[in-house]
């Protein structure tokens, strides 16, 4: 049994606290009146150069320029106002979606009948108890947009639909209710199949014979099939409606192949804690060498999944789809093209040899790059659509990734402490123990 | 000096691999082991050095790439930089993305074929090459290991005999 180590518990309950506090900062510093947005930016303009406040103070006998300045200002004030709840957002998205990509990964290999990866499975399902406190917030975020705490989704607001016909044709879709009916569907059949698969897991241990494995079979095979299709509808919903003019095909798997590859790297880093801590004594390097070589394959395929994308809408430059990447590299050139860099070329590079593939330390630092390069895709694809060129890495990004990574740490290792890290009654574990490659 | 050789035959992989384990600690050196398939590791058993075959791969890629790149850049950018359907021709960073599919695609290219290649060569294997076959049973169901003669003649035999191999032959090589 694994104990949680006081240490690493008290540093999640640090981050949480330090999370949690920014967080209250970056709400509170939020500006609250189109007076203040006013300032920020005369200052701004004053400060970077003085010829365009002259020129402002010119243009403002005008009526025209006066209106144009008036409706910029309210554009820049919702952005602002939309700052903290979008670095909410995406770190609430982000670690919920890992831990699906998790859930994801662990049916995929009962339903595959690996050899390899049953000693990793109770790992695997401690990663995946984050799920349900992480579709609670989430969940939760979801309906505070739906009320109108927040302007996260513009097609949530009725005024902007009532002058937006292309919303309009889509308000068969996209309508608040539908949204959070889907959202709850979704969110409540991955926990329910999270929960029943542990419970197993866990009944197997004890048990005669292999029922309970048979049930996760079966069950886990259900799941798939399910999960592909939620995870499709989930994509548009929850990211791709942040745009809500704009639509792309092959978005879901590229969502998918992002939050997969996290979940991958997630595991691996979870093991080589547990084992560097003398548990899971049966893992060996060639379990890490297995995940490293996931880790390896999946950045690709989620690098191919962008490029994919992107080639296809900047060579054909069609002007409806093309301004999703022309706000993007305008406005977001560093993070944009900085996660190709951290989630292709650096793992492409280091996961390649196979040696590396089996140091702890390599692993470990390309999972750190992977990890924090994801979550930029993720940033990447809400952040542009919410504050626009108001972005900054600041202090409500930063908290709010404090804070769900020490929720993060917290539930998963409470979690591993409930149950023997090594699944007993798995049919396949002696080959598992056993695996070298 | 006579060049003799033993050909200690067996006829079963796990047999074999207890057997050059055993030579190997009586410190013999084995020329070669002949198989009809491949025995999942026999080479780290007798010692063999890992292939660098992967490296080799490796920077054939890069040749590829670079290859693939140079060509694409002083054909569409230096060469001739026309306007073909409105994409921008004016830097090779500009229309970069078009060329990633050839670039790619060359990458493997140079990678795989010239992987083989090598292979081929460092194997010494080519279309006419004659067959070197000591037995013929050793490309259906035995296991052939060949070890110089050093020393005493009659001690080796009855050594290999004591291995498992069911036949033990001394042969004149030249």
């Amino acid at each position: 049994m694994y104990t949680f180590s006081s240490k690493l518990k008290t540093f999640s309950l640090i981050l949480m606290v330090i999370g949690a506090i920014g967080i209250g900062v970056g709400f509170w510093s939020a500006p609250k009146t189109v007076e203040e947005v006013e300032t920020i930016l005369l200052e701004e303009s004053h400060g970077h150069h003085d010829q365009v406040a002259s020129h402002d103070a010119h243009a403002a006998h005008d009526a025209h320029a006066d209106a144009a300045h008036q409706e910029h200002v309210n554009h820049v004030f919702h952005q602002l106002q939309n700052k903290p709840w979008a670095a909410f957002y995406v770190a609430c998205i982000f670690f919920m979606l890992l831990s699906v990509g998790v859930l994801a990964f662990y049916a995929i290999q009962q339903v595959a009948l690996a050899g390899w990866s049953p000693i990793l499975f109770r790992v695997m399902e401690g990663i995946t108890a984050y799920l349900l406190p992480g579709s609670v917030i989430f969940l939760l975020v979801l309906v505070l947009s739906g009320v109108h705490m927040n302007h996260l989704f513009t097609w949530m607001d009725p005024e902007v639909v009532a002058n937006d016909h292309l919303i309009q044709g889509k308000s068969g879709y996209l309508n608040v209710a539908f949204f959070l009916i889907r959202a709850v569907l979704f969110l409540g059949v991955w926990n329910l199949y999270r929960f029943f698969s542990r419970k197993n897991s866990i009944a197997q241990d004890n048990a005669d014979g292999v029922t309970f494995y048979k049930k996760n079979f079966k069950m886990a095979a259900s799941f798939l099939v399910f999960f592909i299709v939620s995870e499709s509808l989930m994509s548009w919903d929850w990211i791709m409606s942040l745009d809500p003019h704009w639509y792309s095909t092959l978005f879901a798997w590229y969502v998918f192949a992002s939050f997969f590859v996290s979940g991958i790297t997630a595991i691996a880093m979870v093991t080589i804690y547990l084992k560097s801590k003398g548990y899971l004594e049966q893992v060996n390097t060639s379990h890490i060498h297995d995940l490293a070589k996931f880790m390896f394959g999946i950045s690709i395929f989620w690098t191919y999944l962008w490029f994919s994308q992107f080639m296809l809408i900047w060579y054909s430059d069609i002007p409806e789809e093309v301004t999703y990447f022309v706000t993007r590299i305008e406005h977001y050139k560093l993070p944009f093209f900085g996660m190709l860099v951290m989630n292709f070329v650096f793992p492409l590079l280091i996961l390649v040899n196979t040696d590396f593939k089996r140091l702890s330390w390599i692993v470990v630092m390309a999972g750190i790059v992977i990890l924090a390069g994801h979550y930029v895709d993720f940033y990447n694809m809400v952040m542009p659509a919410t504050v626009g060129d108001q972005w900054f890495i600041g202090l409500p990004e930063i908290s709010a990734i404090l804070f769900f990574l020490g929720l993060f740490i917290f539930v998963v290792f409470t979690a591993l402490t409930k149950a023997p890290l090594v699944a007993k009654g798995n049919p396949l574990m002696e080959e598992s123990k056993h695996f070298h490659y | 000096m006579s060049n003799k050789v033993i050909h200690a035959i067996y006829n079963d992989d796990d047999v074999l691999m207890d057997a050059v384990k055993q030579t190997r600690a009586a410190h013999h050196h084995i020329e070669e082991v002949y198989t009809p398939f491949p025995v999942h590791g026999l080479d780290k058993a007798m010692g063999l050095a890992p292939t660098r075959i992967a490296i080799a791969s490796f920077i054939y890629g890069l040749i590829g790439l670079s290859f693939a790149a140079t060509l694409m850049n002083y054909i569409m950018i230096v060469d001739w930089p026309q306007d073909i359907g409105g994409k921008p021709s004016f830097s090779f960073i500009d229309n970069m993305p078009a060329f990633v599919p050839i670039m790619f695609e060359l990458t493997v290219f140079f990678a795989a074929h010239l992987m083989v290649i090598t292979f081929y060569m460092r194997s010494k294997l080519w279309p006419f090459k004659k067959a070197e076959n000591p037995d013929v049973r050793t490309t259906d169901d035995h296991f052939l290991m060949e070890v110089g003669v050093h020393g005493d003649e009659e001690e080796l035999v009855s050594f290999f005999k004591s291995t498992g191999a069911v036949e033990v032959k001394v042969i004149e090589k030249h």
